[in-house]
């Protein structure tokens, strides 16, 4: 069985419909590698019963001929995305065992395509977080480590149970959400491929909001196209979010493979940070001279604006989350702590409800939103935010796409934030939140491994709505890179 | 003629006059099906928290949707209040705490509302009038209801009310005494009313306000104000303001300060007592909410409502005024209640309008509000209106006998016609009739014929009585041409 966990999405999918397998043992083969695979802390709650009844109802469709684009293909979901009758939790204690009576739109989708759930994935809690370590299931364990150490390293955040799933072959691909980088640096730090589509892409009913003029749901997967197939499925225009995008989903799969002979790859200055590892520096010399090779025309550009992306990003984010987790606050769902007064019950609940870093957020939020401080902060942010937006539509001119570093590292070790300041943490951002500010779509995918072995990734940013041409410039560095190194398996109970 | 009107509006303190200054923010719910962000129904008399969405009890992930009928109600009451109309506003959050406040914040217009500067006319109960600029109308969330009496150690919520649509509708400090407000707010109700946004029913608070009072010496500066929260009639906005008002100006004749604060009006003691001071204001940390768009509107749809709306109160009283020759104040009177104007025109057809506006506005008016009524409920329909005048005005009937007949109709005996044939109040206006009783009574009473003749007012006594031989049935005009004719 332990070759179905290995095989991709698409093969998978089209192993199904041949018949070569059915979904039932190819989720079985699943759940059973999950359990195995405790150790990393991936999943929160396992949903192998509803996993084997989808399969079930999945393999009875595809004898009918009624298969879906996904049918019976088995895969997890970030436990940020409320799921009908499934305990949903952000992985914060102050939800509880809360259980939705409703379905997000991006899952409902995927269930619509045929998709079987497995359970449900770990993250930093209300997905803030870079390292997965504010989760209240505490850690999750990276697949990867160093050759010749035995030293767990984090998965990155806030999608780390995501990443570490689909890098383990515990699902054939998972879903994420991305507020500042949080699908693109766990998939840089594992192997996988991940996209933040176009702000407004994928509906946001449903999933539980840290910010909302950032937050965006895409898929992490094995492979460029696996991605794509997910995304397509995940994507398309929901009445019920005012901010979704009334546009037709393209057939992103069929970008994959396509020639991107002739097309302008903006190479921007700013994002080589100073100290920044010279693995970093050369795996992005080597993209470019692939993208060369495969006939493209790389353009040194310029996002002036780029360093004050992360301060604009840590002004924003906090202040939309400090508004929008007011509503946890313990009178109509999950923790509630006593207190003697109405203002101890909200204090304690709010105390003992959300950890340290969801803390931390809430009040830079409140402080920079509070009266006084509101035009120094919260509005020049939204200026800066601007001008970021405007050096990329202005790059955009004269380029197709963006290649950048996914990340200035490759993944540290667990336990590392307790040496690290707030802020060194969120310098793991750096080059991600850009696109997040400007809601362009963004992607990252593995290139090369480093000295110690581990996967480093690369960035690709488009232009809005141009998902297609960043699958077609993923394709052929994938293709480029060939990158098939997978993490030793040393996490088998 | 103006300053004697500020003048008598001003307040004699010990240390001399004072004006009172006063700005109000009407609470306007939309007369909507639904809420403003979610699919929940609005509706009075549903069982506690039967009216929640997923979204108004803000369900982890739950996103609001602008409600296309809400917007469409804020610019028709905008345009009716003649305001300019906002083709791009935005939602902002008004942050705090409360159980009542599901999300943790008010979704509201703050910076950019959907309806900006109006101005609305205002009549006195004399038929004056003046005019009340409007700041803004903004769309904002109502909270739910926290009932703190059922249970003495704990508080209920009830959500069916959040969510629900307002429009707050902020006046500039434009009035001078509580008969003003009043009338102002009267005002505004008629509007909203005529135009559907809002069904103004303030019993169940459907209508509200929050009243802004400050005083000052006549032409000074605006003094400190405090806010009045939450008055929901009338007779209390005017009871809040004569206490508040006093309030202020014992504590600044003793030589104090008025504390800028939020106060609640208690109709039972007549009094206003402070809620919070401004110290302890809330800092409710507005932004826009990223959840929204900004509201974009196009100005061919806000045209084709202007198109749509029907006539309005002001239009309405000249009309009335020019095509059925009415007083400013009958026009006036009508005109507050649509339906009130809709009564006088279909009992006006082909009538006396004068009359049937008189019958309409002094007799059957009083008799609706002594017995609690509106005039859709009216016992009495437009049509019997129109043949109690049509009796008058073909004296079958005289005007005192018609008071008889609108009693007996009053009281359900059917139509006019049938009244007075029922009770025999048929007029007497057989002229040799009246002349046998007139010529009896000038006989038996020559010593006052003779007075006539030196006094013509005198006449007066003769009429009496032959309406008192006639039982009241005679015709009076005719009574009078007789006696003319016999003692000239």
């Amino acid at each position: 069985m332990g070759e179905l966990t290995s095989l991709t999405l698409k093969a998978a999918v089209e192993g199904l419909k041949s018949k070569r397998f059915s979904s039932l043992e190819l989720t079985q083969a699943h759940v059973q590698a999950i359990e195995a695979a405790r150790g990393l802390n991936a999943f929160v709650l396992e949903t192998p019963d509803k996993a084997l009844d989808m399969a079930k109802a999945a393999d009875a469709r595809i004898a009918s001929g009624e298969a879906g684009p996904l049918e019976g293909a088995p895969l997890g979901v970030k436990d940020l995305f409320c799921t009908e009758g499934v305990r949903t939790t952000a992985c914060s204690k102050i939800l509880g065992d809360f259980k939705p009576t409703y379905e997000s739109s991006v899952t409902a989708n995927l269930w619509r395509d045929g998709a079987v759930m497995l359970g449900k994935l770990n993250l930093d809690e209300f997905a803030m977080g870079s390292s997965n370590e504010t989760s209240a299931f505490g850690p999750v364990s990276n697949p990867w480590r160093a050759e010749g150490s035995n030293q767990t390293l984090t998965p990155g955040g806030s999608s780390g149970g995501s990443a570490a799933a689909v890098a383990a072959d515990l699902c054939l691909g998972a879903t994420g959400t991305d507020t500042g980088g949080s699908i693109r640096q766990p998939a840089a730090f594992t192997g996988t491929v991940g996209i933040k589509p176009t702000y407004g892409r994928c509906s946001r009913w449903g999933i539980v909001a840290f910010a909302s003029s950032l937050d965006q749901a895409g898929p992490i997967a094995k492979t460029v196209e696996d991605a794509a197939i997910l995304l397509k499925s995940m994507s398309g225009h929901d009445p019920k979010d005012s901010t979704s995008l009334p546009v037709d989903v393209p057939d992103f799969p069929s970008f994959v493979g396509m020639s991107v002979k002739g097309l302008r790859i903006g190479v921007p200055k700013e994002y080589s940070a100073p100290g920044m590892p010279a693995e970093i520096q050369a795996l992005w010399d080597q993209g470019v001279e692939w993208l060369k090779e495969a006939g493209c025309e790389i353009v040194p550009v310029s996002l002036p604006h780029t360093k004050y992306a992360l301060p604009t990003y840590y002004i924003v984010a906090p202040a939309e989350a400090s508004s929008n987790l007011a509503r946890y606050d313990g009178m109509r769902y999950g923790l509630r702590a006593e207190g003697k007064t109405l203002t101890e019950v909200y204090e304690n609940t709010r105390a003992q409800g959300f950890g340290e870093e969801v803390q931390r957020r809430i009040l830079i939020g409140a402080y920079v939103l509070s009266a006084g401080y509101y035009d120094a902060y919260y509005l020049k942010a939204q200026k800066v935010r601007r001008r970021i937006a405007d050096d990329f539509a202005q790059a955009f001119e004269t380029v197709d796409a963006l290649l950048t570093p996914a990340t200035p590292s490759s993944a540290f070790a667990l336990g590392a934030k307790d040496t690290m300041d707030p802020v060194t943490m969120y310098l793991n951002d750096v080059f991600t939140v850009t696109a997040n500010l400007a809601g362009l779509p963004a992607m990252a995918l593995p290139a090369g491994l480093d000295s110690q072995g581990l996967p480093l990734g690369l960035q690709l940013i488009g232009r809005p709505l141009e998902e297609g041409t960043l699958f077609s410039v993923a394709g052929a560095l994938e293709k480029a890179a060939d990158f098939k190194a997978k993490p030793r398996v040393w996490w088998r109970g | 003629m103006a300053d004697d009107a500020a003048a008598s509006k001003l307040i004699q303190g010990r240390t001399g006059p004072w004006e009172i200054v006063l700005g109000l923010e009407i609470h306007a719910q939309v007369a909507s099906k639904s809420k403003l962000f979610s699919g929940a129904a609005v509706g009075f008399g549903a069982g506690p928290n039967e009216q929640v969405s997923l979204v108004d009890a803000a369900m982890p992930g739950m996103l609001p949707v602008i409600n296309r009928y809400c917007v469409e109600q804020a610019v028709r009451a905008g345009l009716g209040l003649k305001a300019q109309i906002n083709l791009v506003s935005k939602f902002d959050r008004k942050n705090y705490f409360y159980p009542d406040l599901p999300q943790g914040y008010q979704i509201s217009q703050f910076k950019e509302p959907i309806v900006g500067e109006g101005q609305v006319l205002v009549e006195r109960d004399d038929g004056s009038s003046f005019t009340v600029g409007i700041e803004r109308l903004h769309l904002e969330q109502d909270a739910g209801k926290s009932i703190h009496d059922i249970d003495p150690n704990a508080t209920y919520v009830d959500l069916n009310r959040a969510g629900t649509a307002l429009m707050e509708i902020v006046s500039r400090p434009d009035m001078r005494c509580s008969e003003e407000a009043a009338a102002y707010v009267k005002k505004v109700r008629s509007i909203l009313r005529y135009i559907g946004a809002c069904d103004g029913d303030m019993e169940k608070g459907n209508l509200r306000a929050d009243v802004n009072v400050s005083v000052r010496r006549p032409g000074a500066e605006l003094g400190t104000r405090c806010e009045i929260k939450n008055v929901n009639s009338y007779r209390y906005i005017q009871q809040a303001i004569e206490y508040e008002a006093r309030r202020q100006i014992e504590i600044l004749e003793d030589g104090g300060k008025i504390d800028q604060e939020t106060r609640l009006f208690d109709p039972g003691k007549l009094e206003t007592r402070s809620m919070r001071s401004k110290e302890d204001a809330h800092d409710y940390r507005y932004f826009p909410d990223p959840d929204l768009l900004p509201l974009e509107l196009e100005a061919a749809w806000v045209e084709q409502i202007r198109l749509s709306l029907p006539e309005l109160p002001d239009d309405k009283k000249a009309r009335l005024q020019s095509q059925y020759g009415l007083s400013v104040y009958d026009a006036g009177v009508l005109v507050i209640e649509g339906a009130r104007a809709d009564f006088f025109e279909k009992a006006a057809k082909g009538r006396d309008a004068k009359l049937v506006s008189n019958w309409t506005t002094n007799a059957l008016l009083g008799r609706l509000a002594e017995g609690g009524l509106d005039i859709e409920n009216s016992p009495i329909p437009p049509e019997d209106i129109a043949g109690l005048v049509e009796l008058i005005e073909t004296d079958v009937i005289s005007s005192k006998i018609a008071k008889q007949v609108f009693d007996l109709m009053w009281a359900g005996e059917g139509t006019p016609k049938a009244v007075v044939e029922k009770h025999g109040l048929v007029q007497v206006t057989d002229t040799g009739a009246l002349e046998s009783v007139i010529d009896a009574l000038l006989a038996a009473n020559p010593d006052k014929a003779a007075a006539v003749k030196e006094k013509p007012q005198a006449l007066g006594w003769f009429v009496g009585q032959v309406m008192k031989e006639t039982q009241g049935k005679a015709n009076p005009a005719a009574v009078n041409d007789i006696l003319r004719a016999r003692l000239s």
